[in-house]
């Protein structure tokens, strides 16, 4: 693993000196990043947590009041809905963009210079800025009869449709957009577990005369396991802290049909000031979030072990 | 040119041409090259690859184009837009200079260069360190870093807005600098574990006889060891851009008024302005774009490769 690099004569030679020494070097190097660290992100989980359990009050003073914010957020129906509305655009989102990343994979596999185009440009809406992505898809999703979608819609007899505007779909049209963001993402990730498959493992299969469709489920899928457990874990952490997709395309609306947990703990926090609920509802948020990825991560490490 | 070289464990297949060159011949798939099992002869399966290929072109490429065609057509709505301008103009990028779209391009560019530089600066000092030492508490402290990734900033927003109005100790006021929102990119978990990773693969030889030549701790890290981590610099660098430039809830709490809002923020303040139309914002997210474009198609290769390296070591 670490490389020692002082041999053992020199350790003997200069034992104080260099022991000394050789204990400061490396927290020097590691100070600038663990100082930003604490200040920046173990310092505000620190204080969320605390404010969590405040009535807090600008100029007034904080007043401790217990769990009364947790009780507070939990029983609030908003943030109820919210719940579901995370978990259905988490799990739908994940599983759509796992699904669709893994049809990608399969599809572009392969070492042709016009495949690796083809990559390149599919990989786009990966590196693209969400805000950027937002803008685009509120275009596509134009609600009238010329609009881009509702053009092809148009062409096929249906009606304009209120992809953003109608309570009903705005949340599975900010799905469809999860999913195109991420799809190329785990595309790539697929690409590289698909590429190290063993060759041979196919001939054998072809010897054996099962068809293609046993070959994916019996050769290729076993074979790629750890990058699907990656795209698994990735997507699992990503999928309850939901924000900026659902900020930029609809901010929570219509009548907060796609009100996210973390869009509601926004709008309590800055805009209705509400620091103590928000906090709870982080400090919430925070909590499964962790448990989640202690699960999938436990989850992984025993399945490779075996 | 060379003479093809046999290669068992890509058998290949009978029309392949002989005597071309290697390239040429390597790029030409066998039957277990993939596992569809496509190859390029014509026939029915490749007819159907090259028809699902441009269907995944349409529904993941496409698109962008008509960002570009919106933002140079006069005044687009619906019908008016498709993947080519009809009569193309750069009048929505000058409505969109007025509503100063170049200096929250400003913005952007001092936050991503200079966040970019503290985050390689940062993460590259803490990877040496724990990849290059031994000490006490050292599964500790990468564990910290890894918890770095699993605290975004989406979910410590709140409590990290005072701690920007506040800074605890040195009592500064961040909000409404720059600092607000380079300081938290810092320290990145996921730059960290990578270059530890890469560091760690250099042997102990070199760094061995490095020292012999009595080079100090920072001249090790300079001259030697990066040096050798340029391709994880690379990675480093492409993925840590692309993740301070697609920064939204960071600039929007760090701000103090609208005038520090990051491009990709300020696209918000474009669309909610009723004077605007839609060839505007448009504009404004093309102008928000290109700098990631031009990022990912000059680094796209360490980008893939990174992303692919980052996942099967986990």
């Amino acid at each position: 693993m670490t490389a020692t690099v002082t041999t053992p004569a020199a350790r003997r030679g200069r034992v104080f000196g260099v022991l000394g020494k050789k204990a400061v070097v490396p927290w020097l190097f590691l100070a600038p990043g663990l100082l930003l660290a604490l200040v920046f992100k173990f310092w505000p989980m620190a204080k969320g947590i605390w404010l969590s359990f405040f009535d807090v009050r600008p100029f007034l003073g904080d007043q401790w009041i217990g769990l009364d914010n947790y009780t507070r957020v939990l029983t609030d129906h908003r943030f109820q809905d919210a719940i579901g509305h995370t978990l259905v655009l988490g799990i739908g989102q994940s599983l759509g963009a796992i699904l669709l990343g893994f049809v990608l994979a399969l599809l572009l596999e392969g070492q042709a210079r016009s495949l690796k185009i083809i990559r390149t440009a599919v990989f786009l809406p990966a590196v693209t800025a969400t805000a950027v992505v937002g803008e685009l898809w509120r275009l596509m999703y134009y609600p009238t009869s010329d609009g881009l979608l509702n053009s092809g819609l148009h062409l096929l007899g249906l009606g304009p449709v209120q992809f953003l505007d109608n309570p009903d779909i705005a949340l599975y049209s900010t799905m469809a957009m999860g999913i195109w963001i991420w799809a190329p993402y785990n595309m790539v990730i697929l690409l590289a577990g698909l590429a190290g498959v063993d060759r041979s493992l196919y001939e054998a299969a072809a010897m054996d005369g099962v068809s293609l469709w046993q070959r994916l489920r019996h050769v290729t899928l076993p074979a790629i396991r750890p990058a699907l457990m990656i795209v698994l874990t990735l997507a699992t952490i990503r999928g309850l802290r939901v924000f900026t997709e659902v900020y930029v395309l609809t901010g929570g609306g219509p009548a907060g049909s796609t009100d996210v947990w973390m869009t509601r703990a926004y709008t309590l926090g800055f805009t209705r000031n509400d620091i103590g609920g928000a906090s709870a509802a982080s400090v919430v948020l925070l909590c499964v979030t962790l448990l989640l990825t202690v699960t999938v991560n436990h989850l992984r490490k025993r399945g490779e072990a075996r | 040119m060379s003479a093809p070289v046999i290669d068992p464990a890509r058998p290949a297949a009978p029309d392949t041409p002989v005597g071309r060159n290697t390239k040429a011949r390597r790029t030409t798939p066998a039957r277990f090259d993939t596992a569809l099992g496509w190859n390029d002869r014509p026939s029915l399966a490749w007819a159907l690859r090259i028809l699902l290929c441009l269907i995944a072109l349409a529904v993941f490429a496409a698109p962008f184009l008509t960002i570009f065609s919106g933002a140079l057509t006069p005044n687009p709505s619906g019908s008016s837009l498709s993947f080519l301008p009809h009569d193309s103009t750069l009048l929505n990028f000058e409505v969109a200079g007025e509503r100063g779209i170049w200096d929250y391009l400003g913005n952007s560019l001092v936050i991503a260069g200079g966040g970019l530089l503290l985050q390689l600066v940062v993460c590259t000092l803490a990877a040496y360190a724990l990849a290059r030492h031994r000490f006490r508490g050292q599964a500790l402290i990468m564990m910290l870093f890894m918890m770095t990734l699993m605290l975004p900033e989406e979910v410590i927003a709140i409590p990290l807005s005072l701690v920007l109005g506040d800074v605890p100790v040195l009592h500064l006021d961040l909000k409404g600098t720059v600092w607000g929102v380079i300081l938290p990119l810092g320290a990145w978990g996921f730059s960290v574990m990578m270059l530890t990773e890469f560091m760690r693969d250099i042997p102990a030889e070199i760094e061995e006889a490095a020292r012999l030549d009595g080079v100090g701790e920072l001249r090790m890290l300079w001259q030697v060891v990066l040096p050798l981590c340029k391709p994880a610099l690379g990675v480093a660098g492409v993925l840590g851009f692309i993740m301070i430039w697609d920064q939204y809830l960071l600039p929007l709490i760090a701000a103090k008024d609208p005038t520090d809002y990051t491009v990709t923020v300020a696209l918000s303040i474009l669309r909610t302005d009723p004077e605007v139309g839609s060839g505007v914002v448009l504009a404004g997210a093309v102008i928000a774009l290109i700098p990631s474009l031009i990022v990912y198609l000059l680094l796209q290769r360490s980008l893939v490769s990174g992303i692919a390296a980052g996942a099967t070591k986990g």
